[in-house]
């Protein structure tokens, strides 16, 4: 439970709702600013081609994205591991590793059953 | 509860009664947003198997047309600059909504609706062309796993927008009242939500979908 720790312990319902803190502009315009930021970098990478190699490009781009979800989820979705008394830091977690298994199991299963099961267009071509 | 608690208790057993006492009565808002929180992490999980079925799809152009030749990045940069600003009109409209100005909340949510409005202008616009120049859904398991993941993330603003309607004229009509925060609050978490799956969308679909 969130109590105590910090002061006031009720939830002040004149200033801010279900026990998040107050949003305030400075933490919006610091998620914009980094977002815009995030957002454009990977644009300009691929649109300018900057790097000759694709899977770098790939890479790189996916590192952007990690951190500007990231951002977004801090500023723009409030998330820390106080709010509700960490409960939504948990099923946070707990759906990260669950999408992590998803995407990583899917593209690993799959890549393995193309290229161990599909046939060559050499064997096609043989085929009777 | 309907009912008065003490009309449930048994008369011999007085020193029971303080049981019947709700403790928690005064923040029971936190149960909500909890909750749309567990919903929009199941929402999540949806979005990951719709990635994983793009990511296993994304490369299978049965000789047709591929993300390179299809995709217009300006076009989904500007899709893109179109949510992010949402997302910021959306804070603002939290932001006044906390200093009790109804009106500019009003007003910022409006402007929310508009800018949601023009990506889903943009998003319809761009599937219309595809479908036009035959590369639709039925063209590939590329295009028909591309079409149902965007498609997916297009009807969820969709029905953010129609959200976005019902909760002005909710706002319009009993004013910032405690239960219209709470909603305000929720439709805020959904709406930045759709902005952080958008992210994924965009890097994952068209940048990479472009890449040699």
């Amino acid at each position: 439970m969130n109590h105590d720790d910090h002061g006031h312990g009720h939830d002040d319902h004149d200033h801010h709702d279900g026990g998040h803190a107050p949003s305030t502009l400075k933490g919006y315009a610091t998620g914009f600013i980094l977002s815009v930021i995030l957002t454009a970098i990977p644009f300009w990478l691929v649109m300018g081609k900057a790097f000759n190699n694709s899977s770098t490009t790939a890479l790189v781009i996916l590192g952007f994205a990690a951190v500007q979800i990231v951002v977004h989820m801090v500023y723009f979705l409030h998330m820390n591991a106080r709010s509700e008394g960490g409960w939504t830091m948990l099923a946070l977690i707990f759906t990260l590793v669950l999408v992590v298994i998803t995407l990583s199991g899917s593209l690993w299963v799959m890549f393995h059953m193309n290229s161990n099961m599909m046939p060559t267009m050499h064997e096609m071509k043989v085929r009777p | 509860m309907s009912m008065p608690p003490e009309l449930t208790l048994n008369p011999t057993a007085g020193a029971d009664a303080p049981r019947y006492y709700l403790r928690d009565e005064h923040h029971p808002e936190n149960g909500t947003l909890l909750g749309f929180w567990l919903y929009l992490m199941s929402d999540c999980l949806v979005f990951a198997c719709l990635f994983a079925v793009y990511g296993v799809l994304g490369r299978s152009y049965a000789a047709g047309p591929s993300g390179a030749d299809l995709f217009d990045l300006p076009l989904v940069a500007v899709n893109t600059s179109l949510l992010l600003l949402s997302s910021i009109t959306y804070g603002f409209a939290v932001l006044e909504m906390q200093r009790k100005h109804l009106r500019a909340t009003l007003v910022w949510l409006g402007v929310t609706g508009l800018f949601g409005l023009g990506f889903l202008s943009l998003e319809l616009y761009e599937f219309a062309h595809l479908i036009h120049e035959g590369a639709g859904p039925q063209r590939s398991a590329f295009l028909s796993s591309f079409f149902t993941l965007v498609g997916t993330h297009g009807l969820h603003v969709t029905f953010g927008i129609v959200w976005l309607v019902t909760l002005m004229f909710q706002l319009g009509r009993h004013g910032l009242t405690a239960p219209n925060r709470r909603r305000v609050m929720c439709l805020s978490m959904f709406w930045h939500f759709l902005d952080v799956v958008w992210i994924g969308v965009f890097t994952f679909v068209y940048l990479m979908g472009v890449l040699p």
